[in-house]
């Protein structure tokens, strides 16, 4: 297997664009990505591209070649890969493994999603499908509503509080305003997040990620040839795409991501470091329990600790283990099918130092985490300074 | 599918749009006494984790459950 690296990236803001479509924000992100590593469209082999729901929040399907086409990418394997929110999380995986096995060289990852043309009770509905139709969907249930009850049973066994979620809502949005491409660069109080309007109890719309537009992009190469196309080469030390159950009845202990756990001890092993290596973090924040139990099963804390560790301001920028030093998907936005890819973007600001005012102290070793649904579908990406 | 015990449940204020009429709703995973796990709505008196509650019926194709 060959080692392979990141030579370019490239993100449009994150936010409600009334007048953009799915293709101008695929094509804006690729774009800027090729331009990043100075690369022609025709020099791009491959075009992996993660989409949650395309068809049914736009109507637009055969999304990979249309998008690419747009770009002038034209004659190669134009693939788009369907994992719920992980939807570029998987393509990632799947790129960097074509890359690895020597099928080809330069490589586009992306992923997109147009979510606001739709009232909330569609999109609400949209995402659900990434739940278990035939049963939890059936009986109502909805994502917040998946992670309110798993927010409650972690209260239950572990104690945690509405608090310390609140605590992650806080500093994300703290996080966010400094990042020029987020959703809603607004600083919030305490206060104000303990006392949102219900959305599936315990979970307020303080603890919820937002319903985004948005598209990120990322070029792979053999790490071999990184120094042909840029000066600050990022190298994928570690990938693992793991799964799980989709039903969130079927999961024996619903406190725990199982696929979350099994990525990242694969994650770690390929990359040959531990959670106590790691640097800095994104984590999935879809709501704020999910970032509390990321904490716990990456291994930075032990499992019912990671409520306390945010409330400590461990997580903040200027603590030990800065998590969504973007604003994570609570303040940056969460356009679902370009979220694990948009996590990878992230993580390489930081590993340059261009994170502009959200830039960490220390840069050299970040770890990205992109969950699917109720936790059916895991990826976890180390990244290091090449 | 006679009984069980609220495993771990939530009220739902923001409904998917073919549900909007019914919000707010309790939602409940319930630990059947046969064993296994269920996703059910929840009739009546609302339920908190480790309440006993009894299958009402079916609804629509949605098993309710309530505190027993």
């Amino acid at each position: 297997m060959r080692p392979v690296a990141i030579i370019g990236i490239g993100k449009t803001a994150f936010g409600a664009f009334p007048d953009r479509d799915l293709r101008s924000l695929a094509v804006e992100a690729g774009e800027k990505c090729l331009k990043d590593a100075h690369v022609s469209p025709s020099q791009v082999e491959a075009y992996y591209l993660g989409n949650f729901a395309g068809p049914s929040f736009v109507g637009q399907n055969h999304l990979a070649p249309y998008i690419a086409g747009a770009m002038g990418i034209t004659g190669v394997p134009c693939t788009r890969f369907e994992a719920a929110c992980a939807s570029s999380g998987s393509a990632f995986y799947h790129a960097v493994s074509s890359v690895a096995a020597g099928l080809n060289d330069v490589v586009l990852v992306a992923g997109v999603e147009k979510m606001t043309s739709q009232t909330t009770p569609k999109v609400t509905e949209i995402l659900a499908g990434a739940g278990d139709t035939c049963g939890e969907v059936r009986a109502g249930a909805t994502f917040p509503a998946l992670f309110a009850m798993i927010a409650r049973r972690h209260m239950y066994q572990y104690g945690t509080t509405r608090e310390q979620m609140a605590a992650v809502a806080v500093k994300n949005h703290e996080n966010g305003a400094k990042n020029p491409l987020a959703h809603m660069r607004k600083v919030i109080a305490m206060e104000q997040a303990l006392k949102g309007k219900p959305i599936s109890e315990p979970l307020t719309v303080f603890d919820c990620s937002l319903i985004s537009d948005g598209a990120a992009a990322v070029l792979i190469a053999p790490l071999e040839r990184a120094a042909e196309f840029t000066s600050q080469p990022v190298k994928i030390l570690g990938v693992a795409q793991t799964s799980d159950y989709v039903a969130l009845d079927q999961k024996d202990d619903i406190t725990t991501f199982g696929a979350v756990v099994a990525a990242a001890q694969k994650a770690y092993k390929m990359a040959g470091v531990t959670a106590q290596d790691i640097q800095f973090a994104e984590v999935h924040d879809c709501f704020t329990i999910a970032e509390i139990i990321a904490t716990e099963d990456l291994g930075f804390v032990k499992k019912g600790e990671g409520g306390p560790y945010a409330l400590a301001g461990c997580t903040r920028l200027t603590g030990p283990l800065p998590i969504n030093a973007s604003g994570g998907l609570k303040s940056k936005g969460h356009p679902v099918g370009a979220t694990g890819v948009g996590q990878i973007c992230d993580l390489v600001y930081q590993l340059r130092g261009q994170a502009g005012e959200r830039q960490l102290a220390r840069h050299s070793l970040g770890l990205a985490q992109n969950l699917g649904g109720s936790g059916a579908t895991a990826v976890v990406t180390i990244l290091g300074v090449a | 599918m006679r009984s069980g015990v609220v495993y771990t449940e939530t009220m739902v204020h923001a409904a998917p749009e073919q549900f909007v009429a019914d919000a707010p709703y309790q939602l409940a995973i319930i630990s059947l006494e046969e064993g296994g796990r269920l996703t059910a709505r929840v009739d009546g008196e609302r339920v908190a984790i480790g309440d006993p509650v009894e299958f009402v019926g079916d609804r629509n194709g949605i098993p309710f459950f309530r505190k027993a």
